[in-house]
């Protein structure tokens, strides 16, 4: 308001900012800008551009041979079948509990909050180990496992599993909140117009959230194909068979293959961006959405 | 007749409680809740001397300082550049700030290995930035300054998101009715905008911290994993695995896991502290 | 159909919210739940419609509780507050929301349920607006559409929480009028919730007014505005000015009367509510008796303020502030101006016990700080 006042009748607003101090001065505002972008040039930036560099360093021919490897192409196609088969699983789940959690009043609706959120506090290496104890030769179900001959650890379903502990919050996560400040009007309505509990989640509550469901999906997305520590403890890095495109880049890169370390890196680097791409679209629609909404 | 609602819940006219939350507990129960009381089960089972053993082996506690210790210092310095991020970002104009402020969630959507390699290459002997800091006769890659890069690469968005909308939502009002009051901008500063973003900047300390001592994928190829130097706590959990020290790396694991509740719990009190600021 | 809720309880944590709570809606009636925020009248509307249960009591239709009848049985129309209309349907979609959700057996066709669809919008008056988004319409038009929206499924019963209260006050008017041609067309029974008297007095056939959980009065807007039960409907419907007496043998000394009061009001303190079109005021010192409650003394003008056809009068009388509305003319045959002195006879004065009076409208604390700043304005 006075910045307002004072530069519509004071002249120029630099005038106006240096007769009240609401800003720093452009001195310190040059160094903070400078700091903050060093910063991220530094930590942010150049391991980025090592990625591709190093990708390339052999130039574009063995880059792309690296890639179509037989061994790289599995780890892809094994990387693809987790994130296929982990996000749908954690999406209905997500979908799920925040159902329970936003459209009905109980007793320990917070713990329950605090327990899907529990995953993103452990340590992705705990997230993997708890199933080898319990399915490992040396675990709780590790025999029975074995007697009736399937293979959970060091094989994909240990992948998978372990892949959902680490995931599972994602999609939860965005929703809770979401339907929770939308609260159970819109429900309440379809349900008094004679419509079913599922022709109620169909028509009026997903596509009430998909924009939330969709950015939920989107980290979960992006944190199954990337996620590391929790996979590599129920892998065993058998080459071509259990090992996922992270992995895949640990066996490489300790080979001292370091071009096509980064070669698949650079392909990870990729979904990285366009993970990144489409959330700050979604972020932006959501921002005016909530934009057009102040004005009604 | 209605019926008294229930003390558990209360009725409702919308369906699917039972569904919803039965999904919801059993799938929780599986792939979280069960494994991890396991884990906490297996631990006890270990036997008293054992978990002593265990614990007070050097090795161990190297581990543990090594994993708090650089997990600490690499969130105290992502609280202090994340705080200047969210200001510059909130605050100045200039451009590309909106794809500066886009690639901050990087480290969040970068796949740890990639960004492990990537830093390790960097900082390795031969190096862009190595080789630069060999001349200075500093060493990062392969020792504990090379996990303190890593952890700050992973933390760093934490301190900037929880402080940006605090940031963004603060009522410019009262800086200038500070201003006003013929405040300098240093006394405006640390008088009137400072205070009430405490709570956020300690609670994107604390998310930074616990995601630190975790950590294992950006670490494990830039630390150089030497026992009781560099090497952290998750990789000593594997390692025992890997030597089939189930017992070992079961007690290890559930001291971790317990470090991990006494965080989140107090990251809930933290947020609780961050939105009563902001209400209030 | 007829409505009858018996014995209704419900309890929030440890507040009791309604307390065995009886009412009677007749068929076709149009029946008004009036009550400040908090005093139940949400919670009762959303019992019956079933959106919430009660912790003991029962509702009935036809004689029949609604907790065995289907979906079918008990057509309930329900307006929520702030509409609650699908934001990402159109308003063809929304109207025909109720039909499409239908049983494959009971589903009317496309066609018919196209011809329905244009039937409703067109009785509220929305015909042309089908294609547009709810985001597109005005918050009256938004309104309209949530009442289409309810009728595709034929209720018997429409259920309405505050369908005014998000709107202006123009809108608002011309909506009331709408609703109740819509209601006498169908042939209804109607509830509907509003906090705001002078629409439920406008609109209802009969008003039931809420306070704290329990209805204190039930009656046609005339029997509760004319004999008001409770100092907190007086108060409640409308500007009160009230004057100390005394009870004796069940009659109060008011001025140069003595009133019978209504029986159960004990001994006493007592005070008596006046309305302010039921101030009288002539010349000072006017000592002739007429059939109001003359006061003794002089009040002194405070402030005057004449609109149209009335005045607004605002009287001093023994450190009190006295609001009297009188006509235009009585204003130029008094000639009254700031400072001038006159005579004060209440009509229609309603006796009260003193103690209920306080605790129910606080109008003791009220006296001391009624004085309300006001721009001076020529008389």
């Amino acid at each position: 308001m006075v910045d307002h006042f004072s530069s519509f009748h004071a002249g120029p607003p630099q005038a106006a900012r240096r007769s009240l101090p609401l800003t720093e001065s452009a001195g310190a505002r040059t160094i903070l800008i400078t700091i903050a972008l060093g910063f991220l040039l530094l930590f942010l930036l150049l391991p980025l551009v090592v990625v591709f560099a190093e990708a390339l360093r052999m130039g574009l021919g063995s880059y792309w041979a690296a890639i179509r490897e037989p061994e790289a192409l599995a780890a892809i196609r094994l990387t693809l079948l987790t994130a296929l088969t982990v996000v749908p699983l954690n999406a209905i789940f997500g979908i799920a509990a925040a159902w329970a959690i936003t459209k009905f009043q109980f007793a320990g609706k917070n713990l329950l909050i605090t327990l899907v959120d529990l995953p993103f506090s452990v340590s992705p290496v705990i997230g993997g180990m708890v199933f080898v104890l319990l399915f490992g030769r040396q675990g709780v179900f590790g025999p029975w496992f074995a007697a009736h001959d399937i293979k959970i650890i060091f094989a994909v379903p240990g992948i998978i599993i372990a892949t959902l502990f680490v995931t599972l919050p994602f999609v939860a996560r965005e929703l809770i909140p979401l339907m929770q400040k939308q609260g159970t009007d819109y429900e309440e309505a379809a349900l008094m117009l004679g419509a079913s509990g599922w022709q109620t989640l169909f028509r009026i509550t997903l596509p009430n959230i998909k924009w939330g469901l969709l950015y939920g999906v989107l980290l979960c997305n992006g944190r199954a194909i990337g996620e590391f520590g929790a996979v590599a403890v129920v892998s065993g890095h058998i080459v071509g068979l259990t090992t996922t495109m992270p992995l895949y880049i640990e066996v490489l890169y300790n080979d001292f293959n370091f071009p096509a370390a980064f070669a698949v890196a650079s392909l990870l680097t990729l979904m990285a961006f366009v993970t990144l791409i489409l959330k700050t679209i979604l972020e932006w629609r959501a921002e005016q959405r909530l934009a057009r909404g102040r004005l009604h | 007749m209605f019926g008294g609602a229930t003390a558990i819940r209360q009725r409702s006219i919308i369906p699917g409680f039972e569904l919803s939350l039965g999904v919801t507990l059993s799938y929780l129960g599986l792939i979280v809740i069960i494994p991890l009381c396991v884990l906490l089960l297996n631990a006890s089972d270990a036997g008293w001397a054992k978990i002593w053993a265990e614990l007070s082996s050097p090795r161990t506690l190297a581990a543990f300082r090594v994993s708090f210790g650089i997990a600490f210092l690499a969130a105290a310095f992502n609280a202090g550049f994340g705080f200047i991020v969210a200001w510059v970002l909130v605050r100045y104009q200039f451009l590309g700030r909106r794809f500066i402020d886009a690639m901050i969630d990087l480290p969040f959507a970068l796949p740890t290995a990639v960004a492990g390699i990537s830093l390790t290459q960097l900082y390795a002997e031969k190096g862009w930035l190595g080789s630069a800091l060999a001349a200075t006769g500093i060493k990062v890659a392969f020792t504990p300054l090379g996990i303190l890069v890593a952890l700050v690469f992973v933390g760093l968005p934490f301190v900037v998101r929880t402080v940006q909308p605090v940031l963004q939502d603060f009522d410019r009002e009262t800086e200038e009715a500070g201003a006003l009051l013929g405040a300098s901008r240093t006394n405006i500063l640390r008088r009137i905008v400072f205070p009430p973003l405490i709570p956020a900047v300690t609670t994107g300390f604390t998310l930074a911290f616990a995601r630190g001592i975790g950590e294992y994928g950006s670490v494990i190829f830039i630390a150089g994993n030497m026992p009781g130097y560099s090497e952290i706590v998750p990789l000593l959990i594997i390692i025992k695995l890997e030597q089939f020290d189930y017992a070992g790396a079961t007690v290890i694991a559930a001291l971790m896991l317990v470090a991990s509740f006494i965080l989140l719990f107090t990251i809930n009190l933290l947020q609780a502290w961050t939105r009563r600021q902001q209400g209030g | 159909m007829r409505i009858e809720v018996k014995d209704l309880t419900k309890r929030f944590d440890h507040t009791i919210v309604l307390d065995r709570i009886n009412l009677e809606i007749r068929q076709k009636e149009f029946l008004g739940l009036l009550g400040p925020s908090g005093s139940g009248k949400t919670t009762l509307l959303r019992i019956i419609a079933r959106l919430e249960f009660a912790d003991s009591g029962v509702v009935e239709v036809d004689g029949r509780d609604v907790g065995t009848l289907g979906f079918e049985e008990r057509k309930f129309g329900f307006v929520f507050q702030q509409y609650a209309l699908f934001n990402h349907m159109t308003i063809f979609e929304n109207v025909a929301f109720g039909l499409k959700v239908r049983p494959r057996g009971a589903r009317p066709d496309k066609r018919a349920i196209a011809a329905r669809v244009q039937e409703l919008l067109e009785l509220v008056q929305l015909g042309g607006f089908e294609d547009r988004f709810p985001a597109q319409l005005s918050g009256g038009q938004r309104q309209r559409v949530a009442l289409a929206r309810t009728l595709t499924i034929d209720p018997q019963v429409l259920l309405l929480d505050e369908p005014f209260g998000a709107l202006d006050a123009k809108v608002r008017v011309e909506l009331r009028r709408s609703l109740r041609n819509i209601h006498d067309a169908t042939g209804l029974t109607t509830i509907f919730v509003t906090h705001d008297q002078e629409e439920a007095l406008d609109l209802a056939d009969r008003v039931a007014i809420m306070n704290r959980g329990v209805i204190e009065q039930i009656g046609t807007p005339i029997e509760v505005y004319e004999s008001p039960k409770t100092p907190f409907i007086f108060d409640f419907l409308g500007h009160t000015n009230s004057f100390d007496c005394l009870i004796h043998y069940g009659k109060a000394r008011l001025g140069d009367k003595e009133l019978a009061v209504e029986p159960g009001i004990p001994d006493g303190r007592g005070v008596a509510f006046v309305r302010p079109h039921d101030i009288v005021l002539s010349p000072p010192n006017d000592l002739e008796p007429t059939q109001d409650a003359k006061l003794p003394g002089a009040a002194i003008t405070r402030f005057v303020s004449a609109r149209g056809q009335w005045a607004a009068v605002e009287l001093l009388y023994e450190k009190r502030l006295i609001e009297a509305e009188i006509s235009r003319e009585r204003l130029n045959e008094l000639g009254l101006s700031i400072g001038d002195k006159c005579t004060i006879s209440l009509r229609l004065p309603r006796i009260y016990a003193k103690r209920e009076a306080e605790k129910q409208t606080g109008i003791g604390d009220r006296a001391a700080a009624r004085p309300r700043f006001r721009r001076r304005q020529r008389a």
